[in-house]
């Protein structure tokens, strides 16, 4: 018998809540599928189950909210005997669904004048709410209920069409509707999320910000930028295109990335972990793709073992991967493997970036805008299309000289493209 | 009797056909109360039954609520299976202590030695501009009491087939008609039109709102729900027919369907049926509703004589459709 816990999905997670049960008692699962999704500041999460087994029992209800490491389902291992396990309850830390203050719950338990009562004439809520203190939105109970089972933080969504604001069914429906049509953000019909959005930006920005200063108080870092020429790299890539369709074709940035990570795999104390005050490289390469929401905030996302990826499988690797991070289903695995981060700001015509490394990994590359510069080869002064690629790096572990040698090592990859292939 | 399809048959010969039908089925049945032999009932239920059954069995007796209804008790004690007609609810409060505290008890205190298989019929409720003493809905202090059943029959299906129900049931069993029923038609019913005594049905189908009502009330309030369908709320209307014991599994499914409850009662409002209906709902619906529940009950006030005044008094179809729309948040 396994117990399964809420996972961390990094060093600043306390607790996780439970959105959505993806098994059921009795399931059969494999490793590596998916049995859950965790709702963390840093957004919905995929979680993996590690064992082949069959699911015995879920400890906690969706919509529950738990502490890191808590028990929240037991799974019958392939070999173990079924036995009856002592049923492991885990206490909820902080339900979403906070009770109401006492002088709120007063006034509506009070009853409606004897004769005249209707709907109208009940207690104004929204004024007993205003006293000092903060409080939860009206919600009906049928709202409340389908909000927690669906695992929508109703604390936090706008006021409703019932009395007084009360959040009720229909608003509920509005609201997953407007969700699902989430990306297509222009509609208006996604306007009652804004609420929403700010709180879980709040969290966002709130784990961020506990993430870069960690990052700068402990990592002193270096910083180096390279300035490489794309000409080799955009003719083959021209090439390369010319008989695909739009869809199947690569961009540069595929190369860029299948570069820095056959770079890497030459200067391994760029990739790896910086813990207990000693450096662990990593055996694999699993790039960090630096991905900002559009509701704001980012998330880095690993590209598992990118040292083997050819650039066409980088390619549909880093479209799969955003669409997902956008839509909030990453899985677990990506969330935590990253051994080192790519930033590229280049979308947004920044020419280079000093960026923030992300603890406990070593370094950053960052990726400035691909642009059209006066270059001198030679004696000549020619146009020439170039990127300039930063680098980021913890000096505990290595010093400026590794880190030109890596950002040349780029350099020299992305001159000959086709030995990416 | 003619049973095709299209011959109608009004509320009052329906229970007055039922009336027949047990008297003819069983010797032991007879009816007594005040004016229900020489002049056919106040409401004209029993007309005709004295010329058909004879005097020992149609039987006019003195007005004198407590004497009439405690013989009534002490036949169906004795074997008998008394159907004994009070003229009103109104009336009914002077045979109170003859209905709680020997009807209700016997049973109970005898051990289950003691059956008191009585039917005690009475009209109920306002309309008629009978004024306070004659136009009030008690029937609810009846469903107070454990002991008794309590039943309201508000279609001509109902009113022809349920009293053979009653009569079977080996405990007392109070039988409401309500005034404003007894003109109101039907095609001739079948026996299967009418389902268990004990058991609500849904008149009406529908996901919005869940009308809960009986007897008098219901007419009022499958009329609101078709005012109401015309403006997009499709209300399911549910028809308690039995006030105790209450049919709470089909209260409970429809409200967990709708999330809405709006309890139209012609009783006052306070301690009301209505009231029951609505703490039932909050006790085991909690968690499906999408609204409080509400009542449209009767102004509490002694029924006033008046015929606006009446109307004011008593629940409306269009206070019902405008609370059922406050409901809806509409």
């Amino acid at each position: 018998m396994k117990t399964i816990t809420m996972p961390s999905f990094g060093a600043d997670m306390e607790q996780g809540k439970l959105t959505e049960w993806n098994v059921k008692p009795g399931d059969t699962v494999h490793k590596g599928e998916i049995i859950a999704t965790i709702e963390t500041m840093k957004g919905l999460i995929d979680m993996e189950v590690f064992d082949d087994g069959v699911i015995e029992q879920l400890l906690i209800e969706p919509g529950s909210e738990v502490p890191v490491g808590e028990p929240i389902a037991t799974l019958r291992r392939l070999g173990d005997v079924a036995v009856e396990a002592p049923p492991v309850k885990a206490p909820l830390v902080e339900k979403s669904a906070t009770p109401l203050q006492t002088d709120q719950a007063a006034h509506i338990s009070s009853p409606p004048p004897e004769t005249t009562a209707t709907i109208a004439s009940q207690p104004d809520l929204a004024l007993s709410a205003n006293q000092g203190h903060q409080t939860s939105p009206l919600i009906s109970p049928a709202a409340r209920y389908q909000a927690e089972l669906q695992g929508i933080n109703w604390g936090a969504l706008p006021a409703g069409s019932g009395p007084n604001g009360a959040i009720v069914l229909a608003d509920l429906e509005r609201y997953i509707q407007a969700d699902q049509q989430q990306l297509n953000v222009t509609t208006p019909t996604a306007a009652p999320r804004s609420i929403e959005q700010d709180v879980n930006t709040l969290k966002m920005r709130q784990a961020i910000a506990a993430v870069v200063s960690q990052s700068k108080r402990e990592i002193p870092h270096y910083y180096l930028s390279h300035d490489i020429s794309l000409t080799h790299a955009l003719q083959w890539l021209k090439k390369y295109n010319e008989d695909r369709q739009p869809e199947s074709r690569i961009l540069i940035n595929a190369l860029i990335y299948c570069a820095i990570a056959k770079a890497l795999q030459k200067f391994p104390a760029f990739n790896g972990f910086y813990q207990n005050n000693q450096f662990q490289p990593a055996e694999q390469v699993h790039l960090g793709n630096a991905i900002n929401l559009r509701q704001g905030g980012l998330m880095v996302a690993a590209i598992h073992n990118a040292e083997a990826l050819s650039p066409v499988s980088m390619m549909d690797k880093l479209k799969d991967q955003v669409i997902r991070a956008r839509e909030g289903h990453l899985k677990m695995s990506e969330m935590q493997d990253a051994t080192i981060t790519i930033s590229n700001l280049g979308d947004r015509g920044s020419d280079s970036i000093l960026g923030v490394i992300f603890p406990p990994q070593v370094a950053l590359l960052g990726i400035g805008r691909v642009r059209e510069v006066a270059w001198v080869e030679g004696q000549h002064i020619k146009p020439v299309t170039i990127v300039s690629i930063s680098l980021a790096a913890d000096h505990r572990v290595t010093d400026g000289h590794d880190g030109a040698r890596l950002l040349n090592k780029i350099n020299k990859l992305l001159q000959k493209p086709e030995q990416l292939v | 009797m003619h049973n095709t399809v299209q011959e109608q048959l009004t509320y009052r010969e329906a229970m007055r056909e039922a009336i027949r039908e047990a008297m003819l089925h069983d010797a032991n049945v007879f009816l007594m109360g005040e004016d229900v032999g020489h002049y056919g009932g106040c409401y004209a239920v029993s007309k005709g039954l004295l010329q058909e059954f004879g005097e020992s069995r149609i039987i006019d007796t003195p007005l004198s609520e407590s004497g009439f209804v405690g013989a009534g008790i002490g036949a169906a004690m004795g074997g008998m299976r008394p159907i004994v007609e009070v003229m009103t609810v109104n009336f009914s409060l002077l045979a109170l202590d003859q209905i709680v505290n020997n009807a209700a008890t016997l049973r109970h205190m005898s051990g289950g030695q003691i059956s008191v298989p009585i039917v005690i019929r009475m009209a109920t409720g306002a309309g008629k501009q009978l004024a306070a003493q004659h136009s009030h809905s008690l029937e609810n202090w009846y469903a107070h009491v454990p002991g008794i059943k309590v039943i309201a029959p508000a279609t001509v299906a109902d009113a022809r087939y349920m009293l053979a129900m009653a009569l079977a049931d080996p405990d007392p069993v109070m039988l409401f008609e309500h005034v404003m029923l007894y003109n109101h038609k039907a095609p001739v019913p079948n026996p299967t039109d009418c389902p268990a005594m004990a058991q609500a049905v849904v008149r009406k189908q529908g996901p919005d709102i869940t009308l809960v009502s009986y007897g008098g009330s219901l007419l009022k309030a499958l009329e609101a729900a078709h005012a109401l369908a015309e403006q997009q709320i499709n209300a399911e209307v549910i028809d308690l027919r039995c006030l105790r014991p209450l049919d709470t599994e089909t209260l409970f499914a429809s409200v967990n369907k709708t999330h809405r409850l709006l309890v139209v009662d012609e009783g006052w409002r306070t301690g009301s049926l209505a009231g029951e209906i609505c703490a039932l709902v909050a006790e085991h619906c909690f968690w499906t509703l999408d609204a409080p529940p509400q009542r449209v009950c009767s102004q509490e006030v002694p029924i006033p004589y008046p015929k606006h005044l009446e109307e004011a008094a008593t629940p409306q179809v269009e206070q019902i459709v405008t609370t059922a729309k406050q409901i809806m948040y509409r």
